[in-house]
């Protein structure tokens, strides 16, 4: 037994609404971003239609037979991106035996895949998806090689098979993190960086395995659509210097799908990078010198990078940068073009930052995005999406409603008042 | 966003690492106002009779100062439309509507459609102890020796060029914080409250008359760092009956003469004495009743739980025994004791009638804790708790000043208090809002309208991004 507070009330009536598993619906009457960098559309129309937008914009005639939401103040836009996270792979991020983020004493590396290991009943998938993240890309972490492992693409839907897309992207440390993994210098990074790259090139040719190979037969075979351009390679770095080093990466393997993770200094080489035509998903709002490597951050480099030409996403979303935060953050980026000096970003930008960027830079051009024949990832909001007061009311994942119940809402409601009443709170679920 | 050093600390990394061109002519409008005058002779003696490190800070010289025509939230619940606050030699001297006297020789600042609160403060940051960068040479906030060092001072680890101060002020309109020690220890030693104000030493920044706290720690983190070094407390019931040990070794001391010097036991017989508060880091609501329990049968006050993820599950006893609950918006799942972490919990304590602080305890969190606050809100507001926006400002200004007890000095707008001043460019409940001038003490320390207004620490100097809007 759970008392409904008056908002899951509210969220159960528009559900019933609909049928249970409801796969066409339109929401008219609602303020829709489309995601796309453009800005808001009052009173206009969403149509879905099997799983996928049919057809979003104002004068929208609602298709017979179709069930209608009325959107009258409220916000409706594509699900959130959430680039490079690591929802489903624990249950408590400190508790060891629940976390799969890393593997720091595996003898493998490249070869690790996390498309198998991913929970779609972890708290912090139901934890995101209540707060309007319908899809992200999940990546290991590097454990004791710089070379992390083969990120995914999931979506948040409450069913069992959360991958969208598996062995989506390679990820390796060319950083400060990087010089420590590979011996305790950048050098040390480089080498094994290229040295590994080789192998997997001859592990490709005709020749085959050298006797003298340094790499495992899994990690080298892993990196052999890495330099032949068919698996994008992310790299995280956050120094001006790194950045510059790693375009350079294309001078001997030409053929490399670089994207640039982190990138705190990303604004000194903005131009470079913008030239390079290698995105970015950065955290938003990383200020201070946190490492010698990011002497320069500031709040204003993702409005700088993007006022250069670079496809950038607000991403990042581990440890302790939830992706529900990406609201705030985007909403932060636009409170910075009030301020004089800073870079910001308009809130149209700002929200494409979290929802089409990110998902074109994972390679899911049409996720999160409202345009027709995108996938059916739709939010109702309560007002501004990206205002702190606001909060999603319904979330669709493929044109499915879903729950947004968690661990947190069942004791939320448990607690509604602390005191226990004629049993104990127990007895209260 | 790095992790926090109090909060987490060692648990995943399993170290014991816990944590927690203006040309040269530029500064001249800065670098030439006259300094402060002296200090009266009799302040001086007192403190240096009392405090061996004793506060050198003094307000740095303002103007006159009318703010006009914008929304006022007074700290302690107050809102006036179309407001005025004046302030002057570092006091606020008034606060009224758009009737309020305004002397000729103050200088006018139209806010209309701006916002103005106090100062904002931070009950639980690390900054300077903690400092960034986060190299190990800097990690200086938990003397992880002894499961209790009530002899450690916080301010003997404070680097005063932290950069992080300067986001806090100008991101965050920060002008108070308390720093702790981390919470490795059960006892980890004494905070000390600041002005967020640049100086040189720490005694520069150090807040006139602020009573020092001493920083507890219940759970995880003082048991796993020494239960792994096979040392007491390995447990929570050996976190217990080590605290209790040592308080009980404080209450024989502070019956005695106490004639012989005993850091450790100067600063417990200080909390004994209720002269030193007592704040302490407690995620779970068992635990927190439990301290409850100890601080009666050892004849001490917790002023503040900190980290108090459960606190809604026992809001009404936190209430009874009126200690505030300084808690995060919405921080969730990252250690065990944080798995019951609900984003409603400060409106729920607030709804029980108990204090309810927003704090940081984290470099980046410390930048935006009018956002925390507003997050929380909403939270209470989906569930049908409607805390009006005033009260909600209170989170990070009056109440924090209370739980560090500071709150007849500053914490609200109220004449004769001193002159901690925001001026918002729009709501700071909104995200769209930033700080657009901060006065500490009536002095003018932030400026978003003017780039010589911003304080850029040693550490960033002619580094890549000096003096950048960050």
């Amino acid at each position: 037994m759970t008392r409904l507070p008056a908002l899951l009330a509210a969220a159960a009536a528009l559900a019933l609404a609909m049928p249970a598993t409801a796969q066409d619906f339109a929401i008219t009457h609602a303020t829709v971003a489309l995601g796309d960098g453009s800005e808001p559309i009052a009173n206009a129309t969403v149509v879905v239609r099997g799983g996928k937008v049919a057809a979003v914009g104002t004068g929208i005639a609602v298709p017979q037979g179709v069930e209608q939401i009325d959107g009258t103040g409220k916000w409706v836009t594509p699900g959130l991106f959430s680039a490079l996270t690591d929802l489903g792979l624990y249950d408590v991020d400190a508790v060891e035996q629940s976390r799969d983020v890393s593997a720091d004493k595996a003898i493998f590396s490249a070869a690790l895949d996390i498309a198998p290991v991913v929970n779609p009943l972890a708290q912090n998938i139901k934890v995101s998806r209540a707060g309007g993240v319908t899809r992200a890309s999940v990546f290991p972490r590097s454990g004791n090689a710089i070379f992390a492992g083969q990120g995914a693409v999931i979506d948040l839907g409450s069913d069992s098979e959360p991958v969208v897309k598996p062995r989506a992207f390679q990820y390796v440390e060319l950083g400060e993190g990087g010089g420590a993994l590979a011996g305790g210098s950048r050098t040390a990074a480089y080498v094994t960086f290229r040295n590994a790259l080789a192998e997997a090139q001859d592990l490709a040719g005709r020749n085959g395995r050298n006797d003298d190979a340094l790499l495992n037969r899994p990690d080298a075979a892993a990196l052999i659509a890495v330099v032949e351009g068919r698996q994008p390679l992310y790299v995280h770095v956050e120094r001006a210097a790194d950045i510059l080093a790693v375009l350079k990466l294309r001078q001997d393997f030409p053929k490399l799908d670089l994207i640039l993770a982190g990138a705190s200094e990303g604004w000194m080489v903005a131009k470079e990078i913008a030239a390079a035509k290698v995105p970015v998903i950065a955290n938003a709002l990383n200020d201070l010198p946190a490492q010698f490597e990011q002497l320069a951050a500031t709040q204003s480099n993702v409005g700088r990078l993007h006022k250069a030409g670079v496809k950038v996403a607000i991403g990042r979303f581990f440890d302790m940068n939830q992706p529900r935060y990406a609201p705030q953050q985007a909403g932060n980026l636009v409170a910075l073009t009030k301020l004089p000096g800073a870079s910001g970003l308009s809130w149209g930008e700002a929200f494409a930052a979290i929802s089409s960027i990110p998902a074109e830079i994972s390679g899911m051009p049409g996720m999160s995005v409202l345009k027709p024949g995108a996938t059916g990832d739709v939010v109702i909001w309560n007002g501004d999406p990206l205002e702190l007061s606001s909060a999603p009311i319904c979330v669709f994942v493929d044109g499915v409603e879903q729950p947004l119940e968690s661990h947190q809402t069942k004791l939320r409601d448990r607690y509604r008042t602390p005191q226990e009443g004629a049993l104990p709170k127990a007895y209260e679920w | 966003m790095r992790r926090s050093k109090a909060a987490i600390g060692a648990a995943l990394a399993g170290a014991l690492a816990l944590a927690g061109c203006g040309g040269e002519t530029g500064r001249v409008g800065i670098a030439s106002a006259k300094p402060a005058p002296a200090p009266s002779d009799s302040s001086t003696k007192a403190e240096a009779k009392d405090q061996p490190y004793p506060s050198t800070y003094r307000p740095y010289p303002g103007t006159p100062t009318a703010l006009v025509g914008a929304t006022i939230y007074d700290g302690k619940g107050g809102r006036i439309d179309k407001g005025t606050v004046l302030f002057s030699e570092g006091k606020v001297v008034a606060v009224g509507d758009a009737l309020l006297a305004i002397p000729e020789s103050y200088s006018r600042i139209d806010g209309t459609g701006k916002f103005v609160t106090p100062g904002v403060i931070d009950i639980h940051s690390h900054l300077g102890d903690y400092p960034s960068p986060a190299v190990a040479a800097h990690e200086d906030g938990n003397e992880m020796t002894d499961p209790t060092t009530p002899q450690v001072w916080a301010e003997h680890s404070v680097w005063p060029q932290d950069p992080g101060f300067t986001r806090a002020l100008a991101n965050g309109g920060v002008t108070a914080l308390q720093i702790l020690p981390g919470s490795g220890n059960l006892m980890g030693g004494r905070s000390v409250t600041l002005k967020n104000v640049p100086s040189r030493t720490v005694q520069g920044m150090k807040f006139p008359g602020a009573p020092y706290s001493l920083k507890m720690a219940c759970g995880e983190n003082p048991k796993r760092v020494y239960g792994s070094q096979g040392r007491s407390p390995m447990t929570r019931m050996g976190n217990f009956a080590v605290n209790r040990k040592t308080w009980l070794d404080a209450k024989k001391y502070a019956a005695g003469d106490r004639k012989e010097r005993d850091l450790a036991m100067e600063t417990l017989a200080g909390v004994l004495d209720g002269e030193i508060l007592v704040q302490n880091h407690c995620y779970r609501a068992d635990e927190m009743a439990l301290v409850l329990d100890m601080a009666k049968e050892m004849g001490y006050k917790v002023t503040a739980f900190h980290h108090a993820v459960e606190s809604y599950k026992i809001a009404d006893l936190l209430r009874q025994a009126n200690v505030c609950s300084a808690v995060w918006a919405d921080w969730y799942g990252f250690k065990m004791e944080a798995y019951d972490a609900i984003p409603e919990n400060a409106a729920l304590i607030q709804q029980a009638g108990a204090c309810v602080i927003i704090h940081s305890d984290d470099e980046n969190g410390i930048q935006r804790l009018n956002q925390e606050a507003a997050k929380a809100q909403a939270a209470g507001k989906h569930i049908g708790i409607d805390i009006p926006d005033a009260q909600v400002v209170g989170w990070f200004t009056l109440n924090p000043a209370k739980a560090m007890g500071i709150d007849k000095q500053t914490g609200s707008l109220e004449t004769g208090k001193m002159a901690d001043v925001v001026l918002w460019n729009g709501n700071p409940l909104s995200v769209y809002s930033r700080p657009e001038k901060v006065w500490i003490d009536g002095a003018l320390m932030f400026d978003a309208l003017d780039p010589q207004r911003r304080p850029v620490s040693d550490f960033e100097l002619g580094q890549p991004g000096e003096g950048d809007v960050k």
